[in-house]
């Protein structure tokens, strides 16, 4: 038996270089430029629209780019067909070949490369004992679950060491468990293959998982790229702010200038002055909106920090979620894991609320 | 007897009402044709219903003319002739309408409907015009060439809704796997819609071989189909030879139409998806 070593691929890094890609009047893609290291699990996150199955199709060869380059390994594959570019590709159904066993459809790929009947058959079986279904060659795709039928897509995905793994929402067709497990199997198996990965998700949950780097899309822009770390602490746009993880935005207008990454003072709606990291250069009195996450918010003393009133407390288990309601008419939520010393006020309640100011990130307009 | 089983003893009855009327219908649509059947086993001369007696004299006498073998070969060669040609063109349309980004895709559309709308004597005529001046009246080319045209637009369609079930996403896999074009429709489209292009290819087939009309006007003396046969042969011997072929037409029409559907059915079943 073939060990999962046996399938692992000099990985090449991508490069994508002023992508553009229009349908009609709207910009799918909007200059996107970006690279994907050798190696590297890279996903592109963003909500519906955002174009990041379209960069996705561009890497792949399904969709040509109005403007801009895409290099693998260094080489222009802009205007490669996709049969020839030798990059593994999942989809979000599965798409296996119905009228194929798993074996056939794990062999296609060699099939067309011209490999030898005994040599794709033992590929093959190789490359299916690595997703762990042995046994599973003479089925047809319609006699395995969802879960078995996107893995037997991996395989033949990678059965012919492919430089790149492209991926298109490949899970979400799965049910939460079952996803939360393929994604770790999908990471442990990209790890072992070392194998370039782009994943397409809209789930921030499942791109933080799986990724070493995200790349968020809005619009067709790209908004940020960097570790789920770099996004969740210092996000660089409120949208990446709003969608990655949970935030508390409160609208507010500057009290000084302040360069970028400067401590600045902010007059709240309600007039309370509270203190924010500006994202950016801020110039004084211009509206900004301040992000602040919920578990970094903390409750003081009523009479102490941003006046609020507790309106609900929603237990979850492992935190509790106060929603707080500001003079100014805002809903702010703020977390409170459990264990913690102290008791969580009472619903109607008077507090006080305070943040490290290195906690909150006042976006000027632009961002 | 309880209200509720009465109601639902009503319902039956209404059931079987509906049931007996569309059987009615059916048999009313389908005696003319049946009728046929019979009149062609009598002894007599001349076509009589009920028959009086069984033979098989005018099965007999067909096998025996020259002139009815004669046009049912030529009828055999056209059709096969047109089923490869229709099914070829119709299933290139069709994919040309689904998946190519050509121009004027509307016009084509409409170009390929064109021979359902346009009444078929007025496209008997004008083929007639056409293919006098080139001299292809009478010859294999020209009726295959007619036929061809009839019989496009129920491939095109037929093969346009097989394309529409089938999962577009799967042609991408193919070519992400390394096959080029070329190779994905061999290896993946064509076995997936093959059902699709079977029913077609038949329905091709019948077409041609039942075509009256435009082969009235483009058979000539030497050569004829079997359905301008068959209308010479009323016109000028109203013999029971005609109800044999008659029924023949019927049966072999009929054994086409199941054969199709169980070729159909069997390839359906060896590509199912599991989302279907």
């Amino acid at each position: 038996m073939l060990q999962p070593a046996d399938l692992s691929s000099r990985s090449i890094g991508i490069e994508i270089d002023g992508l553009v890609k229009r349908f009609g009047a709207v910009k799918a893609v909007d200059s996107v430029s970006l690279a994907v290291e050798p190696g590297e699990f890279l996903a592109l996150l963003g909500p519906s629209g955002s174009g990041k199955t379209t960069i996705l199709m561009a890497i792949a060869g399904f969709e040509y780019p109005d403007e801009g380059r895409i290099r693998v390994g260094g080489e222009d594959i802009t205007w490669v067909p996709p049969s020839r570019r030798n990059l593994g590709m999942v989809f979000q159904k599965y798409t296996l070949f119905p009228h194929m066993s798993v074996l056939e459809n794990i062999a296609f790929p060699l099939k067309m490369r011209g490999v030898g009947r005994a040599e794709r058959e033992e590929r093959a079986r190789a490359a299916l004992s690595t997703v762990r279904l042995d046994g599973y060659g003479e089925r047809k795709p319609s006699q395995l679950s969802g879960g078995q039928q996107q893995r037997v897509a991996i395989a033949r995905a990678i059965v012919y060491k492919p430089r790149v793994l492209l991926m298109d929402e490949p899970l979400s067709a799965l049910d939460k468990n079952l996803r939360e497990e393929m994604q770790i199997e999908t990471k442990h198996l990209q790890r072992e293959i070392g194998v370039t990965v782009v994943f397409v998700t809209h789930d921030q949950t499942e791109a933080l998982t799986m990724a070493d780097r995200v790349a968020v899309l809005d619009h067709g822009r790209l908004q940020q790229i960097g570790s789920p770390h770099d996004l969740y602490e210092t996000p660089r746009t409120a949208f990446v702010a709003g969608f990655i993880g949970e935030t508390n935005f409160c609208a507010g207008r500057t009290l000084c200038a302040g360069v970028a990454g400067q401590r600045i003072s902010v007059a709240l709606a309600c007039g309370h002055a509270v203190e924010a990291l500006a994202v950016g250069a801020l110039a004084e009195g211009v509206p900004v909106k301040i992000a602040i996450r919920p578990e970094r918010l903390s409750l003081v003393e009523a009479g102490g920090g941003l006046p609020a009133r507790v309106e609900e407390a929603i237990y979850a288990g492992n935190a509790t979620t106060l929603l707080l309601a500001t003079p100014s008419g805002q809903t702010l939520r703020l977390r409170v894991p459990a264990g913690g010393a102290g008791g969580s006020p009472a619903i109607g309640e008077a507090v006080g609320l305070s943040w490290r100011a290195e906690d909150a990130r006042a976006f000027g307009d632009a961002a | 007897m309880s209200a509720q089983h009465r109601q639902g003893s009503s319902r039956h009855a209404g059931r079987a009402a509906i049931g007996a009327v569309a059987y009615a219908v059916t048999v009313f649509l389908l005696l003319p044709t049946l009728v046929i059947m019979p009149m062609s086993v009598g002894p007599e001369r001349y076509l009589r219903f009920p028959p009086n007696g069984f033979s098989l004299r005018w099965y007999a006498e067909y096998f025996g003319d020259a002139d009815w073998i004669n046009a049912t070969l030529f009828s055999l060669e056209i059709g096969v002739v047109t089923t490869i040609a229709a099914t070829v063109v119709g299933t290139m349309l069709a994919l040309a309408l689904v998946r190519g980004r050509l121009p004027g895709k509307g016009l084509v559309e409409l170009l390929v409907i064109g021979p359902v709308i346009v009444p078929h004597i007025a496209l008997a005529v004008a083929m007639f015009l056409v293919f006098e001046q080139l001299r292809l009246t009478g010859t294999l080319l020209g009726f295959a060439m007619a036929h061809t045209i009839l019989a496009l637009p129920f491939v095109v369609f037929t093969v346009l809704a097989a394309l529409y079930r089938f999962d577009a996403d799967l042609e991408r896999a193919a070519l992400s796997c390394g096959a080029g074009p070329l190779r994905t429709f061999r290896h993946v489209t064509l076995p997936l819609i093959a059902p699709g292009v079977v029913s077609a290819a038949l329905f091709a087939f019948i077409i041609s071989f039942d075509e009256a009309v435009v082969s009235f006007f483009i058979s000539n003396l030497d050569r004829k189909t079997l359905p301008r046969k068959m209308f010479e042969d009323i016109d000028y011997n109203v013999s029971p030879t005609l109800a044999a072929v008659a029924t023949m037409l019927t049966l072999l029409t009929i054994v086409a139409l199941v054969g199709s559907h169980l070729i159909k059915s069997r390839l359906d079943r060896r590509t199912r998806t599991a989302t279907d």
